[in-house]
């Protein structure tokens, strides 16, 4: 274990709580446990954020409580499934209600549709099952490491996880309405809502060949559990190998369309720029001269046995941690110990699927000093990590190497 | 008043049931009320500091109007105006 509770627990926890209250009122003890965040996020994050306990959960790094922004500390991330509990929370809008799954509903049709259909928890379940190990990505995560800074939810490493969905596929539910040859995107709206009417409610569209993919899926299930709350129960999208922006939580209606979804989380919001990225799906409905969706994730890496800063003995250290991408599946992880002068490679652990985090480890013998530890994984189409930040407005796709330092 | 009422209720809350309840002190400045008053009915305070420091002024006039153009947060131009300047005084690189 690596230091969590000393690093957790003590510390400036109850000087940092009294400054934070100020004048309203208690802080009940031992609750502002400080949270480790990732170097590099701005340093207002460090003003405020402490570790933070929600209903069925272990502690995450609480950016925001309403709505709920919780990301995972890298200690949660050393397997290559996510339990539950440890899973990184997100929302957009602060009205989450909990559904109530007798007497939910997905509405789906759409004038792209033959016919209209409403879909109960219980039909779902007696529909074909599938069950696939992915990887669930916020668009933002590492936001908080973009320079220069960007405004939004400034992510850390632990906007991430990965678990085993089970559910529908979503084709077999659009097949019950038919599709008109004329459907080009598939709309999504979950249950959640804004605080205020006026603001425009979290819908999302992907395109009609990305939700016919058999691994595209309304899940009920997390790792075995009926879907949490927090996850969306009743049932939620799963589009493995997109970021989060598209697996909407709390599923109440399916809409099939003939034209482009609008609306603000569409566009501008979730947007890159044209051209910037070396990604191969497209959704090309969507995109202008200038900005597109984000869609696949980018292949990419995070060390969970280390911080940088950590001291280590001299000798054999074994550094691990995961590596992922867009559902190509990961090829290789080079490792230098050297500031990327000369590589080694990584061994990778067992492969539970595509979509899904890849456990690699790495052993070397560390020198009396400073050890620098850089990472780069390869996908199966031969995408690297970046070696510089692609900067983007929103601070997207960030997939430069990470380096850490241990002091033997 | 809606949002006078959630904004009362949330320091109502603050350090009572809820383990996950976050109390956020912003600066002491003119216009932290209209801050505390408009902001928080829609989202807790915390996105504040989060967003610190290293917004300009203009990033921080872009962040509020996006809350209201894009995002429709009922704030009239008068308290627009302070929480802009409250933010690119306090909160602003």
């Amino acid at each position: 274990m690596h230091n969590i509770s000393r690093r957790y627990f003590l510390g400036s926890t109850a000087a940092a709580g009294a400054a934070l209250v100020g004048g309203l009122g208690r802080l009940p003890e031992a609750e502002a446990a400080i949270a480790d965040l990732t170097p590099g996020v701005p340093e207002g994050v460090g003003s405020y954020a402490t570790m933070a306990t929600l209903p069925g959960k272990k502690p995450l790094i609480q950016l925001a409580d309403r709505p709920p922004n919780y990301e995972a500390p890298i200690e949660y991330l050393r397997t290559p499934i996510t339990p539950n509990d440890q899973f990184y929370v997100r929302y957009h809008l602060s009205d989450t209600p909990e559904v109530d799954a007798k007497t939910y509903k997905i509405s789906v049709g759409g004038d792209g549709a033959n016919g209209q259909a409403e879909i109960t928890l219980d039909d779902l379940k007696k529909m074909p099952a599938v069950e696939v190990a992915a990887v669930n990505q916020c668009s933002g995560n590492r936001r908080g490491l973009s320079q220069p800074h960007v405004q939004g939810v400034e992510w850390g490493y632990g906007a991430m996880g990965c678990a085993r969905w089970k559910g529908a596929r979503l084709k077999d539910i659009l097949d019950k309405v038919g599709l008109k040859k004329e459907v080009i995107e598939v709309a999504f709206n979950g249950a959640d809502g804004p605080a205020v009417p006026a603001t425009p409610d979290f819908i999302k569209s992907i395109p009609t060949w990305k939700a016919v993919e058999d691994t595209t899926i309304v899940a009920y299930e997390m790792n075995g559990q009926p879907l949490p709350h927090l996850h969306g129960f009743p049932a939620r999208i799963i589009v493995p190998g997109w970021t989060g922006t598209y697996w909407m939580k709390h599923i109440v209606e399916i809409n099939a369309l003939t034209k482009p979804q609008g609306g603000f989380w569409m566009n501008p919001a979730y947007r890159i720029p044209v051209g910037k990225f070396p990604l191969r799906d497209r959704f090309i409905t969507q995109e202008n001269a200038t900005s597109t969706p984000i869609t696949e994730i980018v292949v990419n890496s995070l060390i969970t046995s280390h911080r940088t800063g950590d001291k280590v003995k001299a000798g054999k250290v074994t550094v691990s941690g995961m590596a992922w991408d867009g559902g190509y599946g990961i090829r290789s992880v080079e490792v230098s110990t050297d500031g990327g002068k000369t590589w080694g490679s990584a061994t990778l652990g067992q492969d539970i699927g595509r979509f899904a985090f890849r456990p690699r480890s790495f052993d070397f013998s560390t020198k009396k000093g400073k050890n620098s530890v850089t990472v780069n994984a390869t996908n199966k189409l031969g995408q690297s990590q970046t070696t510089e930040l692609i900067f983007n407005p929103a601070g997207y796709h960030n997939n430069v190497m990470q380096s850490i330092t241990l002091t033997a | 008043m809606r949002t006078i009422v959630i904004a009362f209720a949330a320091v109502l809350l603050a350090g009572t049931a809820f383990a996950d309840e976050q109390v956020i002190k912003l600066k002491q400045a003119p216009g932290v009320d209209k801050v505390e008053a408009n902001c928080q009915a829609c989202h807790s305070l915390s996105y504040i500091p989060m967003n610190s420091v290293f917004l300009t002024a203009a990033g921080w006039d872009a962040t509020v109007n996006k809350m209201i153009n894009a995002l429709k947060a009922p704030i009239d131009d008068a308290d627009a105006k302070i929480i802009k300047e409250y933010l690119a005084k306090n909160y602003g690189s």
